[in-house]
């Protein structure tokens, strides 16, 4: 069977890795959203974290000989705490500051860490194994499927699914919204701003560093490998808007289908489809097509 | 009358320097002086954060290289089409980028000039790909002064530095800079006096271009090759760093702020071998070639303790009250 000339199997592959690279995006801008909530800062260290959640995976792994769930558990833990770690050394003296500082700030924090992993470990890519139990591919009938892939796409998904009830849905959330809206009143409320958004930091940067160890095995494990990513993220953000949580999810998952597509149909142009939308979004919807102008 | 004292200084220092230091090297810092400045035109005059200078920077460096190398035209106009290359894609780039305001302006120019990029790695035929373009004559200036000679290439790139440094201190003092200004300070304002300000907005952004186009032109006259470098964003976060180090928003700062940063790169490697001299820490010894750990380093420090830059906190502590 073929569609548009282009064999089943071929096109479902990549429509799946399409979602896989689709999930990454929803996963790094749904961190950038939730931090840009709260914080009002474009986290561009969300690449490096990425990066560095990967890393992290990796030399547990090697170092420790612990295995792919313990770092799993363990990798976005770390980053998270890192992420801790800046925000209060930091990126808590900026507040109060035009955004841009923010930015620029992540700018260097990026610059600093993939400088020091690379003057450790180079350029080229370290090795990762795919975990034993989800090695192999399952034969659906119309395409064979990598057991790995199908993991990233429905751990993602559920990761996502989950921050987006517990923003919409809890009350933690709702203290989180409440906090994005207003930050002085709900501290009026005897709430403790500063600590959640030290740990909305935190989150969002772990999420960043789960989406790294998930990548660890399917892509190249190598000091630069948020560099690209980033700015397709952050173009993501720009269709999406970030407005929205649901939003930022249904727009990575999108763009990374397109992205999938394009591979098949006009290979040529997959790595800057993402641009090409997002310079029609800005001309057909400026604001995004979740979002609110702010 | 102090600030022009301080021009007539640096522009005398200016002149004598091929003298004492080595005229190509100099000529690159000027290039990278006037990209700091025309960066700074708009950061510091216009608030508008851009992510993607490495754009025009070296979209326009491609031109030239093309027009001098491959079309042979003569240098002035291979100078001219870097700055109108660099203008028509900061036209482009602003018509799209200014429809969004504060940080997703800066995301917006970041993933268009990331497009840029892709385009020149995958246009082999104009960019050379990987390769890049190399062997870029120099040429005569008007047909007589040959350029090949170092010392004459430095005062070449003086006189274009000149000439556009001082346009853009014209155009910040101008009507139009005023309202440029006014946008920075509080831009719902100004647009309820009634001014365009998209169209403001835009004309201070393609100005800011092709300056930058004309410094990424000169830029590859003086080195005589182009590669993806100039057009990767690490180029755009370097000349942010350049103004930032400097100080946004003053006249000076850049081409200082220039200065600094490129000299510490070339030095760098020196430094990182000095210090495993001195400490016997093999590690100092990669230090050069990861540049980038160094300049995220002094863009941290300088976003957390010293936010005015260097002449923003000479001005600070003893200019009169009326800033730069």
């Amino acid at each position: 069977m073929e569609i548009f000339g282009v064999p089943l199997p071929a096109m479902m592959s990549q429509l799946l890795l399409g979602l896989v690279n689709g999930s990454f995006y929803a996963m790094l801008s749904l961190g950038l959203a939730v931090i840009f909530g709260l914080l009002n800062v474009i986290n561009f260290s969300h690449g490096a974290l990425y990066m560095m959640g990967a890393f992290v995976a990796w030399m547990g792994m090697t170092y420790l000989g612990l295995n792919y769930w313990t770092m799993l558990v363990l990798a976005p833990i770390i980053v998270g705490a890192f992420g801790i770690l800046i925000e209060k050394t930091m990126l808590r003296h900026l507040y109060k500051l035009d955004h841009l500082y923010g930015l620029l700030l992540t700018f260097g924090i990026t610059l600093l860490v993939e400088g020091v992993f690379r003057s450790f470990y180079g350029v080229s890519g370290q090795p990762f194994q795919v975990p034993d139990a989800l090695a192999g591919a399952t034969d659906l009938g119309f395409m064979v499927m990598p057991n790995y892939r199908a993991w990233v796409v429905v751990a993602s998904l559920l990761v996502c699914l989950a921050t987006w009830y517990v923003i919409e849905k809890t009350k933690l959330g709702a203290y989180l919204r409440a906090g994005t809206e207003n930050p002085k009143l709900v501290e009026a409320f005897g709430i403790n701003v500063p600590l959640m958004v030290t740990l909305t930091y935190g989150f969002g940067v772990a999420l960043a560093g789960f989406a790294g160890v998930l990548a660890a095995p399917i892509i190249q494990v190598q000091p630069l490998m948020g560099q690209n990513l980033i700015i397709v993220v952050f173009a993501v953000v720009v269709i999406g808007g970030m407005g929205s949580i649901m939003g930022s999810i249904l727009t990575g998952l999108g763009l990374g289908v397109i992205e999938g597509l394009t591979k098949v149909f006009y290979p040529e142009f997959s790595s800057t489809v993402v641009f090409l939308v997002m310079v029609i979004v800005l001309l057909l919807r400026p604001a995004g097509l979740f979002g609110k102008e702010k | 009358m102090n600030r022009n004292l301080g021009y007539i200084l640096a522009f005398a220092f200016a002149l004598v320097a091929p003298f004492v230091g080595y005229p190509v090297f100099l000529a690159k810092l000027l290039c990278f002086a006037l990209f700091a400045s025309s960066f700074n035109l708009l950061i510091g005059f216009t608030g508008l954060l851009s992510f993607g200078h490495a754009a025009f920077f070296g979209g326009a460096g491609y031109v030239a290289g093309n027009a001098l190398k491959a079309w042979g035209w003569p240098v002035e106009l291979g100078m001219l089409a870097g700055l109108a290359a660099g203008a028509a894609i900061g036209l482009v780039m602003g018509a799209l980028a200014i429809r969004r305001q504060g940080i997703y302006f800066s995301m917006i120019t970041l993933a268009l000039a990331q497009m840029v990029f892709f385009g020149a790695l995958r246009a082999h035929e104009f960019t050379g790909g990987e390769d890049g373009l190399q062997g870029i004559p120099r040429g005569k200036f008007l047909g007589l002064v040959d350029l090949t000679n170092d010392t004459a290439l430095y005062y070449f790139v003086l006189g274009i530095a000149v000439l556009a440094f001082m346009l853009i201190v014209r155009t910040v003092h101008s009507p139009f800079g005023q309202v440029l200004k006014a946008i920075k300070e509080n831009e719902p304002r100004a647009i309820s006096l009634g001014y365009d300000v998209d169209k403001y907005k835009l004309l201070a952004f393609v100005l800011s271009a092709g300056l930058s186009g004309l410094a990424g032109a000169t830029n590859v006259l003086v080195q005589g090759f182009e590669t993806l470098t100039d057009v990767h964003w690490t180029m755009s976060g370097l000349v942010i760093l350049m103004t930032l180090v400097g100080g946004m928003g003053t006249l000076a700062g850049p081409m200082l702020g220039a200065i600094i940063i490129i000299a510490l790169e070339n030095k760098l490697g020196d430094a990182g071998i000095f210090l495993t001299n001195a400490t016997g820490i093999e590690w100092f010894n990669t230090i050069g070639e990861a540049v980038n750990m160094v300049i995220g380093l002094i863009f941290i420090i300088c976003v957390l303790l010293f936010r005015r830059g260097i002449i923003g906190e000479i001005v600070a502590k003893f200019g009169n009250k009326k800033p730069a």
